[in-house]
Parts: structure tokens; C-alpha cells; sequence
């Protein structure tokens, strides 16, 4: 896992995601923080699939990449004018002090934990759960989450319903 | 590799932070709320891939319920990416009430339940 692809696929993913989502927060241009996102979407969808989760990857594109964005770009066009108008609040400095100490802290934290990690070489049944991941997490999906699963059905149809009742012309 | 995928992905939730209680944008706070939903993703992934099951670290040996739990990360990173759909169809037609109403998008205008 640790040879030299890996590295260098991990930092040009982390450079990418990173620089993506400080663009995003940082311009002034609501079209253009839009298409960062995206950029920093296809990042996040990279390391998702150099840590064994190609289902997830998939999905992130599809989801985030493409429907998230698409709807995003949309709302952002139709209901303002797109240059300008994503100026900073009073809040700035409070902002930057909260963000900061929280990662501090959050590093902090990361870097003291003791991990209980999974040995290199898994067990074969272990192993063969991430070769396989999109059956591996169907399965767990109809079993051990099965509600859950119904659940999160019932959410997204009370969201296009809410969504549909929010933009109705009365 | 845990502890570096982990800051990356407190680094990334910290910029959607950030982002979310310094903008004025709607828009802006809705994706950068969005930055913070991948964040958390890219560490159930991380804590998938990389942590034991405690069912593993109990019995030291490949029980059922550790072979079935291994993925559970990935699983929870399923559900997080549906309620964030969910979330942004409802937030942009939340948006687009509010330019209806208020011809506005600025977040510090939207005071119509405060008295």
C-alpha cells in the first residue's frame, strides 16, 4: 500500500481537495465557487478510491460531482447576479478563530489517539470484503441496516415533497 | 496513512467551517455545509479501511460480526451522502423561497423569525 504511487496519488488528491474547498470558501464569484466544488468533489472521490471504497468513489461522482454541482450551478445562476454577492459577514475574524482552534484541537487529538489498526496482511475473509465492496456494503445495507435503509428512503421522498411544496407559486 | 487521511479530513472540515459561518452567500453556506459532509466521509472511510473491528480485537480471531462490520464505514458514508442530497434539494428550494420573498440571498437579511 505504501509504495510510491500511493504517496504521490495521496498528496496530488490532498493538494487538489484542499485547494478546491479554500477556493470555494475564498472567491467572490458564485460561479466559479461552484466549479471548485466540483473540483474538490473529483479529489475527495480520488482518495476515496485509493482507500478500497470504489463504490463510494462512484457514487461521489455521480451524486456530488453531478447532481449536487448541477443543482448548485442552477440555484446559483437563476437567483442572483453571480460575480458578486458572496461578500463576508462581520464574522470574519470570529471565522477564522473558530476554524482554527477546532483544527488545532482536532489535530491534536488525531495525532495523540492510540489506533487499533488492522493488520497489513487482513485475515482472507477480511481482505476479500474490500476487493469486493459494492456486495460487501449490499449486503450490510439488507441486513444489519436494513431500517436505516427504509428510513433513508422515507427522507429523500419527505425532501422532494418539502422541496416541491417550498418552490409551488401559490 | 490513518493519521494523515484523518487531518486531511480535519483540514477540509475546518474550511467548510470556515466558510459556513463567514459568508454571506446562502449558496456559499449551503456547499460549504457540503465541504463538511465530505470531510466527515472521507474519515468513516479512513476509520473503515483502517481501524479494526472491536469485534476482531475481542476474540483475536475473523468472527461473522467482524467480517459483516468491516464495511460499516462505508456504509454510514452511504447514508451521510443521501441526507446531504436531501439537504441541498431541500436548501436550494429553500433559496429560491427566500429570493421569491425577500429578492435577497444574504443570509444576514433572512430574519423574517426573529423578532
Amino acid at each position: 500500500m505504501d509504495n510510491a504511487f500511493t504517496e504521490i496519488a495521496f498528496w496530488t488528491l490532498a493538494i487538489v481537495t484542499v485547494g478546491g474547498a479554500l477556493g470555494v470558501v475564498r472567491t467572490h464569484n458564485m460561479f466559479r465557487a461552484a466549479l471548485l466544488l466540483v473540483v474538490s468533489f473529483v479529489g475527495v472521490a480520488g482518495i476515496f478510491a485509493l482507500v478500497n471504497a470504489e463504490f463510494l468513489a462512484v457514487v461521489q461522482l455521480l451524486v456530488y460531482a453531478g447532481g449536487v454541482a448541477v443543482l448548485v450551478i442552477f440555484a446559483a445562476m437563476i437567483t442572483t447576479n453571480v460575480t458578486e454577492g458572496n461578500r463576508s459577514t462581520g464574522t470574519q475574524p470570529f471565522a477564522v478563530l473558530v476554524s482554527v482552534v477546532l483544527l488545532s484541537a482536532l489535530v491534536f487529538a488525531i495525532l495523540q489517539a492510540e489506533w487499533m489498526l488492522l493488520p497489513d496482511d487482513m485475515p482472507a475473509p477480511l481482505a476479500a470484503a474490500f476487493v469486493d465492496t459494492p456486495a460487501a456494503i449490499g449486503r450490510m445495507l439488507l441486513n444489519e441496516f436494513v431500517l436505516p435503509f427504509e428510513i433513508a428512503g422515507v427522507v429523500l421522498l419527505a425532501a422532494v415533497i418539502g422541496a416541491l411544496s417550498l418552490v409551488r407559486e401559490r | 496513512m490513518l493519521e494523515r487521511l484523518l487531518i486531511l479530513s480535519a483540514i477540509l472540515f475546518c474550511i467548510g467551517l470556515y466558510g459556513a459561518l463567514s459568508r454571506r452567500h446562502v449558496i456559499a453556506v449551503l456547499i460549504s455545509v457540503e465541504i463538511m459532509f465530505n470531510a466527515v466521509n472521507i474519515a468513516l472511510v479512513a476509520f473503515s479501511r483502517y481501524v479494526q473491528p472491536a469485534a476482531l480485537r475481542a476474540t483475536g480471531e475473523v468472527t461473522a460480526v467482524a467480517e459483516s462490520t468491516v464495511l460499516a464505514g462505508q456504509s454510514f458514508a452511504v447514508f451521510v451522502i443521501v441526507v446531504a442530497a436531501a439537504e441541498v434539494a431541500l436548501g436550494l428550494a429553500l433559496v429560491i423561497a427566500m429570493v421569491r420573498t425577500k429578492d435577497s440571498v444574504d443570509v444576514t437579511e433572512a430574519s423574517l423569525m426573529r423578532r
